[in-house]
């Protein structure tokens, strides 16, 4: 226990260091401290993670919010869920925590003599301190304290430039419209209480199948609890990961130093919507309608955050809108039911869009904080080690591998597992996720390589001196890059059994109970789909297979019917750390899926490189021409849809009109005016009454005072007295 | 000790009479020994207070340290706390320390100034702990007249025209509870507030001109208490003296102001109106959430759009007060325990609030937003503090503020889903108006001329704002320091209130409303 402890307060105790000792302590070593506290707590992850043994465990440090039947704790609860944060969180961290050293050692936007390496670190410490308490949360409130924790420290980081009006700008929308989503949050928060008279996940997790029996009354209308609590969640997970209609301030969060970008707007932070879907799972698996509507904006997402990503020209945008598009492919996999796959494609993710970013931060430190791509070009023999790096970065993300074989990058397994659960989920909306994912991975790999060789191919654009002084990076800055690229490389093949193996692996994986099923048991699922309470009869019946994965029990099936073992979850709601629900058997059909469709990853990544080669090596003057041609097109591509301006015009500038309208009409004409013309009415009357017409309202009032008190103890007086 | 809550009631006004009495001349040194003394017997206050809080046990529901003595003219002089009073009187003689302390560098009368503030603080604890209604009414309403002088003598330009406001909204309040006063007196036959606690007001539908009154009596009282408690909140519509009063009161008075004197409606509500006209609150619920409600949208949409600082937060105060009578009028202990917490930590948020802006406007004498900007690069412990309480102001978990939104947003989310999802628009809105403001404010380049020679806080600044900072945070993270005082006395009060619904026969169309 206390090594949670530790690993949880660590970066806190660093943070406060940092942030208010480093006077004392001098700017280096305050710095070291928070960054050595960190490479602690990362230590301290990796043990949890690899010692975990598949148990959930919690403990609880002290009471938080009680009030009546509402009692919630600070507490750390640890399951393969939160283990797999751990280690994302502070791995990503600690690297970036080292590669700042670098990074942030001279930095133009502060004048000489101002300190503020050690105000950064201990922004990114308290980041990391808040994160972790979302991830070891036990209960929706201390989810939220670190949710809202987090997106201060985001909110600090982005306008840490705070000479730069446009940080501000940016730091202030990203708190808002995060706001937006968590208004729906804590809707969902008050309604889950409403119904089950409790936020702790103990209880509410176990709740799934009662709460998509019940309804209650909501805004006049009568809903159904599960969908509608559902939904309301998820509003919150697409304000923090920028989805659809809430993703604005993500673009503009760049704002922010890129070491930030590459930690909170990509790695960690923006993952947290995808966590508490899978978090809340055993709610999610009974709300249908909720995670259609998931898949809806995932997959919208994901093909629209790529559409804007092919034309902007800032390299940190073309990422942002990337990490954007990236969240949408995790939120399909979530929706589909596929929950492991969605924490695969967000751990996959963590490396190698945080090593795309702090590649392209060694870039922008070579090229003097240059960040238009159309003054880069032919950097690769200045910055080879960068290059190599970013080289890596991308083929990760682009999904790089030979399908139906274990030979590729991170981003191969996890996006592939992504495409395939969602056309195993079928149906229209199967159909629709799949092909927007498909064509969102098209896209992907042409910004992506865009970025590549706008960057690191042709010949030098711009500023000549600046390129006559591009540099290579320190080593603060090249070990991160060197230690995420393994991650790139190595992350997706080595637990791809453990998040997308056969369902009895991925069961062991994240502590869930699982046992063999028929063909038969599979149609019985689908009829009593929300029956949850013939859960256990159906478990003791089949049995528990959760010794011997490999079996002999397994074996047979193996011949006898020449499939392969066909296993189920059979945790009920609330066990384990995800949960399926009895007819969920994504995990299963989506190894199923045609060779085709197993193919087409790789092959829309071909298709994206090859139009980019096209584009921006054999025929550079080609996306001039088509900017050209297409001017409508590409205008509304360059201004991301124009959701900004939309935004602007529907609220908040009627926001403003409204305070405006009701501060001078409201306030002003029609109460104030009231009261003015009662008081044209009243005050001679009253300075008549007391003829003392100059001596100011005080005596007015002390005199109306003293009558009164004098009429309430005559009348009491005479009262008693009679 | 017999005496205690005596002592911390009337130490104050021992000092100032001492003032009167004893301190002559005008000049720096008579100064000086003003503002010490007035210090010294804050202070002193402040640390008897906490014996009254060791003496008192959460866990008995009635009133605890009770004095009673007979008093001029046959009525009675008794005080005592409960849970749901003893935290105001903490609050009280907490912040009044520091405001002395803010008032620090004032050169104008000082003595009647520290004369002011001492006599009001004895009349504010008065209102928290009297047991008497004449006892109430006269420490309630004695209160404003001391409030009158710090805004009319050490305010700002437009002083009379905001006195006047003040006076007039007041006015009309007082003399309806006074008039209600007196009927309960001759109802109940006592002006002893634990016996009126217990009794039982009529509630029987009158008929008044063919129209059907529900509630009978009740109502009446019930809508009399309510005018004077509305006003003090203040709750829309009725809220519009609380911007000018606080743009033309010095920094003390302002705090003094938000931080304490807006609670006693809270406090009113939870003392008469809930317990007392238990029928009469139950139909009126309704509009009272829906007031409130509109006073959370309203007041922070024209929060975005003030220019003057003292206005905008003044503005924010009258949304969170939104926030407490959502809570009172939901009636169930989350709705309840938040109210009260959420009084208690606007206190310290709204009072820092105003002493942040009374730190920058002692240095450049505005509180134009737009004469200020970039203050970060010569401030940063300004930025600092200004960032905290702008964020606790925000409600951010972590910070007290968070808990009363919290309580009181999920207490009426159970009575009503409209109002609370309504409520709960003000979470996007208060980070609108905060957030624009500090960026206003700390964020961007230094280049007006005027502040490029700002210092930052001083030693006696810092002082202040310690203690602030330390109650915000600490009762952010562990609230159970007020809720469980306040928890175990709310629940008595809830279940008597319910306890009196239940046995009245369940009234017709409004109940249907509801």
């Amino acid at each position: 226990m206390a090594m949670e402890a530790i690993l949880l307060f660590a970066p806190l105790i660093g943070a406060l260091i940092c942030g208010f000792s480093w006077r004392l302590l001098g700017e280096t070593c305050a710095c070291i401290t928070a960054t050595g506290l960190l490479f602690l707590s990362c230590l301290l992850s990796w043990g949890a993670f690899l010692g975990f043994d598949g148990q959930t465990y919690t403990r609880d440090l002290f009471t938080w919010v009680a009030s009546g039947t509402l009692d919630t704790s600070w507490s750390i609860r640890i399951d393969r869920l939160t283990a797999i944060m751990l280690i994302v969180i502070t791995t990503v961290s600690a690297l970036v925590h080292l590669y700042s050293f670098g990074y942030m050692a001279h930095d133009a936007n502060f004048k000489e003599g101002e300190s503020y390496r050690p105000r950064f670190f201990a922004y990114l410490s308290f980041f990391t301190f808040t994160m972790l308490t979302l991830a070891t949360a036990d209960n929706l409130l201390q989810l939220f304290f670190g949710w809202e924790g987090v997106g201060v420290a985001s909110y600090l980081l982005i306008g840490f430039y705070y000479r730069k009006p446009s940080a501000g700008a940016a730091a202030m929308k990203a708190f808002i419209v995060n706001r937006v989503g968590d208004f729906g949050f804590l809707l969902g928060i008050f309604a889950l209480f409403w119904i089950t008279d409790s936020i702790n996940f103990d209880v509410i997790l176990s709740r799934g199948p009662e709460l998509a029996a019940a309804t209650f009354s909501f805004l006049g209308a009568e809903v159904n609890a599960a969908n509608t609590i559902a939904l309301l969640l998820f509003i919150g997970a697409m304000g923090k990961s920028a989805q659809l209609f809430l993703h604005t301030w993500l673009p503009d969060a760049m704002e922010g130093p890129t070491p930030v970008s590459a930690l909170i707007h990509a790695a960690t932070m923006v993952t947290a919507g995808v966590f508490l879907v899978c978090r809340m799972s055993p709610l999610m698996e009974y709300a249908p309608f909720a995670t259609d509507f998931i898949i809806l904006i995932g997959a919208a997402t994901a093909l629209f955050a790529a559409t804007v990503g092919l034309v902007q020209n800032d390299i940190k945008r073309v990422i942002a809108y990337s990490t954007c598009s990236q969240l949408g492919y995790m939120f399909v996999a979530a929706g589909v039911g596929a929950y492991s796959v969605a924490m695969f494609h967000l751990f996959t993710h963590a490396f190698f869009k945080a090593l795309l970013f702090l590649g392209a931060g060694a870039v922008i430190h070579a090229m003097h904080h240059q960040q238009d791509m159309r003054n880069y070009g032919g950097l690769r023999h200045k910055i080879p080690y960068t290059f190599w790096a970013m080289m890596i970065g991308t083929l990760a993300i682009t999904g790089v591998g030979i399908p139906v074989t274990s030979f590729g990058f991170a981003g191969f397994f996890s996006k592939d597992a992504v495409v395939e659960s969602a056309y195993a989920f079928g149906g229209g909306l199967g159909q629709y996720a799949f092909w927007m994912l498909i064509v969102a991975a098209v896209f992907t790999s042409f910004y992506s390589w865009r970025l590549m060789f706008l960057t690191f191919f042709g010949a030098p654009r711009g500023d000549k001196h600046t390129h006559h002084h591009a540099h290579e990076s320190p080593w603060t800055m090249l070990v991160p890059l060197g230690v995420l690229a393994l991650g790139a490389v190595f992350s997706g093949v080595v637990w791809h059994n453990s998040f997308f193996g056969k369902t009895d692996q991925v069961a062991t994986f994240f502590g869930v109970e699982y046992a063999l099923a028929s063909e038969h048991d599979k149609d019985d699922h689908s009829d009593d789909a929300y029956g949850g309470h013939d859960h256990s009869d159906n478990h003791g019946r089949k049995g528990h297979h959760e010794d011997n994965a490999y079996g002999p029990d397994a074996g047979d099936v193996d011949k006898g019917n020449h499939v392969h073992a066909h296993y189920v979850f059979t945790s009920p709601p609330g066990m384990g750390a995800l949960h399926a629900s009895p007819g969920n058997d994504i995990l299963n059909d989506a190894h199923k899926v045609p060779a085709w469709v197993k193919c087409m990853p790789v092959m829309a990544m071909l298709l994206g490189l090859f139009v980019a080669y096209m584009f921006y090596i054999t025929i550079p003057d080609l996306p001039w021409r088509w900017a050209k041609t297409n001017p409508i097109l590409y205008r509304f591509l360059l201004n991301k849809w124009y959701f900004d301006e939309i935004w602007d015009a529907a609220f908040c500038r009627p926001a403003l009109w409204l305070g405006r309208l009701l501060w001078h009409g409201g306030d002003g004409r029609v109460i104030d005016g009231g009261i003015n013309g009662l008081a044209l009415g009243v005050i001679p009357l009253l300075t008549r009454l007391t003829g003392r017409a100059q001596s100011g309202y005080i005596f007015h009032y002390a005199f109306a005072m003293v009558l009164g008190i004098v009429a309430l103890v005559t009348w009491i007086t005479l009262a008693a007295g009679g | 000790m017999d005496f205690l809550l005596s002592i911390v009631t009337f130490l104050p006004l021992t000092a100032a009479l001492i003032l009167v009495a004893g301190l002559r001349g005008d000049d720096a040194a008579a100064q000086v020994n003003a503002k010490r003394l007035a210090l010294a017997a804050t202070v002193s206050t402040f640390f008897i207070s906490l014996f009254v809080l060791l003496e008192f046990d959460p866990g008995d529901t009635g009133f605890q340290l009770v004095e009673e003595r007979e008093w001029l003219l046959g009525l009675t002089y008794k005080i005592g706390v409960d849970g749901i009073s003893i935290l105001f009187v903490l609050l009280t003689t907490f912040l009044m320390p520091l405001v002395i302390a803010a008032c620090w560098d004032v050169t104008h009368r000082v003595k009647e100034y520290m004369i002011a503030l001492l006599v009001l603080e004895t009349l504010m604890i008065g209102v928290f702990v009297a047991l008497d209604l004449v006892l109430f009414y006269l420490f309630f309403e004695a209160g404003l007249i001391p409030m009158f002088l710090i805004i009319g003598i050490w305010g700002g330009k437009n002083r009379i025209y905001a006195s006047f406001k003040f006076f007039l909204y007041t006015f009309l309040g007082s003399v309806l509870m006074l008039v209600a006063m007196v009927a309960m007196y001759v109802d109940a036959g006592t002006t002893d507030i634990p016996t009126l606690l217990n009794h039982r007001f009529d509630a029987e539908p009158i008929n008044l001109f063919g129209w059907q009154i529900a509630g009978g009596s009740q109502m009446f009282l019930w809508l009399a208490f309510f005018a004077s408690f509305a006003v003090k909140m203040p709750m829309w519509p009725v809220h519009t003296w609380l911007p000018d009063a606080h743009v033309q009161a010095p920094t003390a008075g302002s705090v003094v102001l938000a931080a304490i004197l807006l609670k006693m409606g809270g406090y009113g509500f939870l003392r008469f109106s809930l317990p007392m006209f238990p029928i009469a609150s139950d139909i009126m619920a309704p509009m009272v959430l829906w007031f409130s409600v509109i006073a959370i949208v309203y007041t922070s949409l024209v929060a975005m759009v003030q220019e003057d600082m003292k206005k905008l937060i003044a503005y924010s105060s009258v949304a969170h007060m939104g926030f407490v009578t959502m809570g009172i009028f939901a009636a169930n202990q989350q709705g309840v325990d938040g109210a009260i917490f959420q009084m208690i930590s606007h206190g310290f948020i709204s009072g820092a609030l105003f002493l942040c802006v009374g730190v920058i406007y002692d240095r450049m004498h505005t509180r134009d937003i737009d004469a200020y900007g970039g203050l970060v690069t010569r401030m940063p412990a300004y930025a600092a503090v200004f960032m905290l309480f702008t964020l606790a102001n925000v409600g951010l978990p972590g910070t007290s503020g968070f808990v009363g939104e919290f309580l009181t947003l999920i207490g009426v989310f159970q009575v009503s889903t409209w109002i609370g999802v309504l409520a709960a628009t003000g979470v996007i809105l208060s980070a609108g108006y905060a957030l624009w403001l500090y960026r206003r404010v700390v964020f961007g380049d230094l280049i007006k001329e005027s502040l490029k020679s700002i210092t930052d806080m001083t030693m006696r600044e810092r002082a202040i704002f310690a203690p602030l900072i330390v109650m915000t945070l600490l009762l952010g993270v562990y609230p159970s320091l007020v809720i469980e005082v306040v928890g175990p006395s709310v629940k008595a009060l809830l279940t008597q209130y319910d306890t009196a619904l239940a046995a009245h026969p369940p009234h017709d169309a409004v109940a249907a409303s509801h």
